[in-house]
């Protein structure tokens, strides 16, 4: 009846998931009860959960992104505690405890903190700079982002009942074939993984259609924003690559549910295939994750500089090199499996290579602060922070796309130290830069910019304590995924490690309060202005929250910096009476439920899966088909906003600008 | 004012080929649907190309198995072959009359289609459980893992098509040629209209190819 479920799923004899579970499910509940009670119930069904406002629902992917950023935080603490801890001792984990740990730590990480994050600023941001209405296909962004909470959610339901993968954040084979790990850990990973990347794809289809179908007028290619241009070459990696994953993890599971033969040791499997194959995916997925970075930083050091961006063209052309070079790179993640001098000399180049576009961005960047009128607020610091890390980071990892070097560094905590590296230094300093610079464009508030900046130099400085002991202890021969140790060397590496990720989670903390504290100053915080780091792209143009349909009258685009043009040439331009401007009937998306149920099923489904309990895939099934039907049989998806309301809004917001400017003396 | 600056548009690019003209603004909803989908298909293609490289990897994996050879029917895979390439005919000319709006041939060539569809799968099917019958399972060897995947994989969006085709005659039938529908009618054909040159490549690599002694 219930497959593989049984009361021994639950691991009553670990306090540290149970009391984490039970913490977890405890405010979950609160909070559900909270809604309750208050009555919001309604409101958040309607403007939220069933929202198919591309605004609305890349705010939800963010916070999404935070939520499992602390989860993965948790993971990342006990880490580091237990090796500080594990010198000639089993240290306070287990270790099968341990090894979950890091794996959940690395996949929680990447999918559903780094991923979420991005897609959700691209989806908040990409429509407004291209001066548009939404994006090309509003109802599949929300069951897109509603697919990518399910894979959220099994990963986080695996902590009480089950148990995740114990095989690192990919599952090589044959350990994670059914032989070697029986349990249903690698089961939780894959179908989380499958519904979260049909999610990713769905989001990935819809910000290249509309980046390249969905643009104002007279925006051409060459006066696209650097953030769409990155939204675009990381969403066309996201096409290409993410089939890739869906695939193989496929054909892992086939292996595991079947007895097919793709990776198994006997009947002619090959287990490099899953390598090959993974890996293909695996290193486009890096740039996916950078890219959009990039673009966040090109935004915030033109903003913050007071000039446009330095050598635009050739940022295009980086981009776009770096978006083809990283499908030809894969091979880097196992140069030491016996592919051959040649193999690996080609690839090391290659590899190599992705650093010259990388460094013509960071040269941009430095020229287009050079001569400019630099202000260090927040978003500001998280670049120039970003682009001291990030050069370490490339630099190592130059390091080890040397062959000869990566044979003696593959596999060592040399390694942890790059990616990481990278990743905080990269993505996840680009995500915080763009959550600060675009908060009040979301929300109509600024962050408060004091816990801002403390909130920066905790995580920085706790940054490099963490990390830089890493790569020291790799040198010394350190090996990742250890449980415990008795070399005394690394000790001392461990220790300042684990005093590092209490700084950096300093940082986190600050940004929280920087949160709480910001909504509780909103009205001191508020930005009326809709435009409060005095903005160039369009995004700027419209009101602080924009409304629902994000433009009154969609711009007409004459240049680069589109908003900046229209605030330097034509200052009366934007005040104009109102009487020059003609409004029309605009017209909406309906919202729709469609996501969230469709999750729902998804959810039922991949549990279902994952525990064997073949009628209730069925039903989950069925009810997945039902709710196609039932969406594709629908006879009205837009509604209209009439002129005369249109033009209410516009007015209001127009009005307000131009009191705000008159008391500048502006006008 | 809005009416000239298009006129200075246009006469700035008199035969239409859009190079050295401003972006004239969001492109129609017809134009976006069918962009995304060609898009997805795209994606689609790529997830094959993945089990087309497994096949080709594990292809001699027959732990002493069946090879190829052995096992592919000639006469069985032509007729497969004809089908599927029909009901790609049958499904362009359905396609025609819903750009005409004419609902008896709208009918007659999804059914076409439906038919032909339903004859490929059950030959499929066929060669499947004969293989299954004789202990030649995709669990067998490495081989027929990586041809039941291939193959298997080809039929379910054969399967899905054939789904998509019966909802899509309903909406006929129910509501007309509304545009929405046309819409939806245009991603059909170009989903099945993939089907059938993935099939070409299957046909190719997998039959063909591995025929050979």
């Amino acid at each position: 009846m219930l497959g593989k479920l049984g009361w021994s799923a639950i691991p009553f004899s670990q306090p540290i998931p149970l009391v984490a579970g039970g913490v977890v499910l405890v405010a979950v509940l609160g909070v559900l009860a909270w809604v309750i009670v208050k009555g919001h119930l309604p409101y958040v069904w309607r403007e939220w959960i069933t929202s198919v406002d591309h605004k609305r629902i890349g705010v939800m992917y963010i916070l999404l992104a935070v939520l499992m950023l602390l989860r993965g935080g948790m993971d990342a603490l006990m880490m580091r505690a237990q090796l500080a801890l594990a010198y000639r001792s089993e240290g306070f984990l287990p270790p099968e405890h341990y090894n979950q740990v890091f794996s959940a730590h690395g996949t929680i990480m990447i999918f559903f903190v780094a991923m979420p994050f991005m897609i959700g600023l691209m989806n908040l941001i990409v429509p407004l700079q291209l001066g548009v209405r939404d994006v090309a296909f509003p109802t599949l962004n929300s069951v897109g982002f509603w697919l990518t909470a399910t894979g959220a959610l099994l990963v986080n339901i695996s902590l009480v009942v089950g148990e995740f993968a114990r095989t690192g954040w990919l599952p090589f084979p044959p350990l994670s074939e059914l032989t070697y790990s029986p349990g249903v850990g690698v089961d939780y990973y894959a179908w989380s993984l499958e519904i979260s990347g049909v999610g990713t794809l769905v989001a990935g289809i819809n910000l290249v259609t509309t980046v390249l179908k969905l643009r104002t007028r007279g925006m051409n290619y060459l006066r696209m924003p650097m953030f769409c241009w990155t939204t675009l070459a990381s969403n066309l990696l996201i096409v290409a690559a993410f089939p890739i994953l869906t695939a193989t993890l496929a054909m892992l599971l086939l292996d595991r549910y079947l007895g097919f033969h793709f990776f198994t040791n006997e009947a002619g499997g090959n287990q490099m295939m899953f390598m090959n194959l993974i890996w293909a995916w695996g290193h486009p997925e890096v740039y996916i994750l950078i890219l959009p970075a990039f673009g966040i930083f090109s935004e915030v050091v033109a903003t913050f500089s007071g000039k446009s961006l330095f050598g635009y063209r050739s940022m295009v052309l980086a981009t776009m090199a770096i978006c083809i070079i990283s499908f030809m790179v894969w091979l880097h993640h196992f140069f030491t499996m016996g592919a051959g001098p040649t193999v690996n000399a080609v690839f090391g180049i290659a590899s190599m290579i992705i650093a010259v576009p990388t460094g013509v961005k960071i040269y941009n960047w430095l020229f287009t602060m050079y001569g400019g009128r630099l202000r260090f607020s927040t978003p500001m610091l998280w670049t120039v922070g970003f682009m001291v890390t990030f050069i370490i980071g490339g630099l190592t990892g130059v390091l080890v796309a040397v062959p000869p070097a990566d044979f003696m560094l593959h596999n060592s905590m040399f390694l942890v130290a790059h990616f990481h590296n990278v990743i905080i230094g990269g993505v996840l300093f680009g995500a915080f830069a763009g959550m600060t610079y675009w908060f009040p464009k979301a929300f109509g508030f600024q962050l408060h910019e004091g816990l801002g900046k403390w909130a920066f130099w905790f995580s920085f400085v706790g940054f490099y304590i963490t990390f830089i002991p890493l790569y020291a202890a790799g040198m010394l021969g350190m090996t990742r995924r250890m449980q415990h140790y008795d070399v005394a060397a690394w000790r001392p590496w461990m220790i300042a490690a684990s005093i590092g990720a209490v700084v950096l989670t300093a940082g986190i903390l600050l940004q929280i309060a920087q949160l709480v504290v910001s909504i509780r100053m909103r009205h001191q915080l508020s930005d009326p202005t809709g435009d409060p780091w005095d903005g160039r792209s369009l995004e700027w143009a419209t009101s602080s929250p924009p409304p629902v349909f994000n433009f009154a009258i969609l711009p007409d685009v004459r240049g680069e910096d589109a908003y900046w043009d229209i605030k330097a040439h034509a200052k009366r331009h934007q005040f104009e009476p109102h009487e020059g401007r003609e409004y029309h009937d605009v017209e909406m998306p309906r919202n729709s439920p469609t996501g969230f149920v469709c999750a729902f099923f998804a959810t039922i489904m991949g549990f279902a899966l994952i525990w064997h309990i073949w009628w209730m895939v069925i039903l989950g099934g069925l009810g997945a088909f039902a709710t196609f039907v039932v969406f594709a049989w629908r006879d009205h998806d837009e509604y209209v906003i009439p002129a005369d309301e249109v033009a209410r809004i516009d007015r209001a917001n127009i009005e307000e600008r131009r009191n705000l400017a008159s008391m500048a003396g502006a006008v | 004012m809005a009416m000239t600056a298009t006129a200075e548009r246009a006469h700035a690019d008199p035969h239409h080929i859009g190079i050295g003209v401003e972006h004239p603004g969001p492109a129609p909803k017809r134009i976006v649907t069918a962009y995304g989908f060609w898009i997805f298909l795209l994606s689609d293609i790529v997830m094959f190309a993945c089990f087309f490289a497994a096949y080709a990897v594990l292809h001699q994996g027959t732990a002493d198995g069946p090879s190829g050879a052995e096992i592919f029917e000639q006469g069985n895979v032509a007729i497969e072959t004809v089908c599927l390439l029909l009901s790609s005919f049958t499904c362009g000319m359905a396609s025609i009359a819903a750009d005409v709006r004419n609902r008896f041939w709208f009918y007659l060539g999804m059914t076409a289609t439906c038919v032909l569809g339903l004859i490929f799968l059950a030959i499929e099917g066929n060669e499947f459980a004969d293989l299954v019958a004789r202990g030649y399972g995709p669990s067998r060897s490495a081989f027929l893992t990586a041809f039941f995947s291939l193959v298997g994989c080809h039929g379910l969006h054969v399967s899905a098509g054939i789904l998509w085709l019966l909802t899509m005659i309903a909406q006929v039938f129910a509501k007309g040629f509304r545009a929405d529908i046309l819409r939806r009618i245009m991603c059909f054909a170009l989903f099945w209209h993939a089907l059938d040159i993935i099939w070409v490549a299957v046909f190719s690599v997998v039959y063909l190819l591995g025929s050979a002694p």
